[in-house]
């Protein structure tokens, strides 16, 4: 049973580092990396949903059998990588230009917006 | 025949036009400027025009329901598939084309700002696309039906509005405070996925009225509530998770800084819908409605005495942007925690009315400040208030728009903002005293603040040698000007078509469930 | 179809604008008539015009202008605890963004499994 709930308990675990990544690092490049983190684990989440031990992917055409994994959650998972990749390209673009401006990626010396 | 067409499929070209529009901005964009000038606003007025169309189809027919890939266009239970909505579904019911109204109105006075406002900056074809992109993450927001359709249109709003936000790079500052924006919501969206993935694995569906009906309301239900609700208040921007409200309104260019009001509101509306038509049939009410008072309390007097500090003219107002945000949070919370009860007929519905009422009348004052604030920084060049000084003088018509918008938020008769806060006052009154007297207060130091504002932007001796701005940014203020004096005078215009049917149709989630699951028209 | 120029219902009473409109107006009119009846010695250019500081001389135009940062300096002062608690908060560093968003979801999902069923 413990097995069953192995990815489940992966995703709880992974979300906590990535959240620990975003709260407690101070380098912007690693905040970016702990929500890719988060990002993983929320597609691990989805994808695991899906899933049934032994079940084919569900391509219906000259099928062997009915019994298939959910594709529901696997189109949820693309659209969300497809998604994750732009917010991370993004981001790091970002970086790039606060790092020509300011110097640092520190984030205790990137905050001239404040009160 | 074609008008009857047209109404039909109203929810889908109201999403596609600013869609495709967005996409061909940078092949029209190579032509020429002009081209793509007359592209864009072509586009907006579009869309602003399929908007109404819209709004008039939900007004007279009621909630339309717009399937995707469906043959007919209304089949929202495929007979083949055991009873369970399976397509992408657009819901529209008259609070979904109310929030669609107020966005394009929006975003169509900021598209005629811009053209002269940013007519200098680089990137021009990719400030628009990201502009109408914005707009569809918006209107998509609203206009869907489907848990999972929300997360991608709240992630395509985000991109482009946090792109939008660092366009002015501004040495970098505006960089960053892009940034700080995309992480926040990008960690936001992120929680929010969790929860439609925590929805899914219970009920095997994403459609929000299947999962609203089927809702049993364990414990990952609440779990899930969690994450969706204090997300959407964060994206909307609720205090203590402003941070990014600042940052973001106060290095975004004018027009941007307007549509991020609307882009918060769209969260807003998420934050209701979830509560009212998702959880709201089995979770408590009274801890629900009780979360958003407090939030909304919060939001009211944190937000407005940061803005009596600041001093950098868009910051001020971004802080009162969050102050107003409490408004419809108080109003819309003490709805929900009154649902289902004798009170709500007496006060709460009223109490809703105003909450919604204010959405649009503070996307439409808020949007007009933002727009006068990016004008004096277009002349003047800068947006500290401390080096402003006697810009009435010259610009006129600009001080004018801004007077104009100063007593609207402050709740002065005979603008918009005074007929939403009566209703909430007098509302929130008869729930809790103390409330409603924390409104009014919150309201007096609006005044005061703005008063600051004047006093220091646009009277005094004449420091600054400026002339008044182009006519396409005088057009853009205009129109929001028309919308506060409009729903200022005759309040009751507001009030019959757009904000009585919104707030019957968000407090009767039964009638958006049966609308979607009854089947065919 | 409403009548659209009538009193706006309240949940308490009413309000008409057009009314309130109507009032001002005539206000409006009282003190014009008042004012239009009034001395007429103001010349420009003179020193009139000027600013008037308890006597001294400004230094400058500019230098009359009360700039934004002076404005409410009392109202703040008073509240001097209050700012500073907020000022405090508002560091600007973006982990603490993060960290407030996750703080208020772990005591909201506390909240909510304690009494949020119905």
């Amino acid at each position: 049973m413990m097995l069953l709930n192995l990815p489940y308990i992966t995703v709880a675990i992974l979300i906590a580092m990535g959240i620990y990544a975003m709260v407690y690092k101070r380098n912007l490049i690693k905040i970016v990396i702990g929500l890719s983190i988060v990002e993983s684990a929320v597609n691990l989440f989805l994808v695991s949903l899906g899933y049934r031990r032994g079940g084919i992917a569900p391509i219906y055409t000259s099928a062997p059998s009915t019994y298939m994994v959910l594709p529901t959650p696997q189109a949820l998972t693309l659209t969300s990588i497809v998604i994750g990749v732009a917010t991370t390209a993004m981001l790091l673009s970002f970086c790039m230009v606060i790092y020509r401006n300011y110097g640092t990626l520190d984030s205790r010396k990137i905050r001239r917006l404040r009160e | 025949m074609i008008w009857d067409t047209l109404m039909a499929h109203s929810p889908a070209l109201v999403i596609i036009i600013p869609l495709l529009a967005a996409f061909g901005t940078p092949l029209i964009g190579r032509a020429g400027k002009k081209y793509m000038y007359t592209w864009i606003l072509c586009a907006l007025a579009l869309t602003e025009l399929m908007t109404i169309v819209m709004l008039y189809h939900v007004f007279t027919n009621g909630t339309a329901i717009y399937v995707m890939g469906a043959n007919p266009y209304n089949l929202a239970i495929p007979p083949d598939s055991h009873g369970i909505p399976v397509r992408i579904i657009l819901t529209v019911d008259a609070f979904s084309s109310f929030m669609a109204f107020t966005a394009s109105t929006v975003a169509l006075a900021g598209g005629i700002y811009s053209i002269a406002c940013e007519h200098e900056q680089t990137g021009q074809e990719k400030y628009y696309a990201l502009l109408l992109l914005m707009l569809v993450g918006m209107l998509g927001m609203v206009l869907t039906g489907d848990l999972f359709n929300f997360f991608v249109f709240l992630e395509i709003n985000s991109l482009a509005s946090a792109a939008l936000v660092a366009y002015h790079v501004d040495k970098g500052v505006a960089t960053e405070a892009g940034f700080k924006y995309a992480i926040i919501s990008a960690i936001g969206a992120l929680m929010f996925l969790f929860a439609i993935g925590i929805l899914y694995g219970e009920y095997d569906a994403l459609n929000m009225a299947m999962i609203g009906s089927r809702m049993q309301f364990t414990n990952l239900d609440k779990i899930a509530m969690a994450l969706i609700t204090v997300t959407m208040a964060m994206k909307a921007g609720a205090i203590p998770m402003h941070y990014w409200v600042p940052d973001g309104y106060g290095k975004a260019p004018g027009a941007i800084s307007a549509m991020l009001v609307t882009a918060s509101q769209a969260s807003l509306y998420g934050l209701f819908r979830m509560s009212f038509t998702v959880f709201g049939i089995s979770a408590n009410h009274v801890t629900l409605g009780w979360f958003i008072i407090i939030l909304g309390v919060l939001s009211m007097f944190v937000g407005v005495t940061m803005a009596l500090i600041q001093h950098d003219i868009k910051r001020l107002m971004a802080y009162h942007a969050i102050s107003q945000t409490g408004y419809m949070l108080l109003g819309v919370g003490v709805g929900l925690a009154t649902l289902g009860t004798a009170a709500f007929n007496q006060y709460g519905l009223a109490a809703m009315e105003g909450g919604i009422f204010h959405i649009i009348n503070h996307a439409m004052y808020k949007g007009l400040l933002f727009l006068t604030a990016g004008a004096i920084i277009y002349r003047v060049g800068t947006s500290d208030l401390n080096k402003m000084g006697g810009l009435g003088h010259t610009m006129k018509y600009t001080s004018i728009f801004f007077i104009i918008g100063a007593l609207s938020i402050a709740g002065i008769p005979p603008f918009n903002g005074f007929a939403s806060k009566l209703m909430i006052y007098e509302s929130v009154y008869q729930f809790q005293p103390v409330l409603s007297i924390i409104a009014m207060i919150v309201s007096i130091l609006t005044l005061a603040s703005f008063v600051k504002v004047f006093h220091s932007a646009f009277m005094g001796p004449k420091i600054h040698n400026v002339k008044e701005v182009p006519r396409s940014m005088l057009i853009g203020m205009a129109i929001l000007t028309f919308f506060i004096i409009l729903f200022g005078l005759f309040p009751n215009i507001a009030l019959h078509y757009l904000v009585k049917p919104a707030a019957e149709a968000l407090a009767s989630p039964m009638g958006y469930l049966s609308r979607v699951l009854g089947g065919g028209p | 179809m409403m009548n659209f120029l009538g009193n706006f219902i309240t949940p308490a009473g009413m309000w008409n604008p057009l009314i309130w409109v109507f009032v001002s107006l005539i206000i409006f009119l009282i003190a014009y008539l008042i004012w239009s009846r009034g001395e007429s010695r103001y010349k420009k250019g003179t020193e009139q015009t000027l600013p008037f500081l308890s006597g001294y001389a400004p230094e400058s135009a500019e230098g009359t202008h009360v700039r934004a940062g002076n404005i409410y300096w009392g109202f703040v002062t008073a509240l001097k605890g209050y700012y500073k608690v907020l000022r405090k908060i508002h560091t600007g560093n973006v982990n603490d963004y993060v960290g407030w968003y996750v703080g208020i979801l772990a005591i909201m999902l506390l909240i909510y499994l304690l009494w949020g069923g119905a």
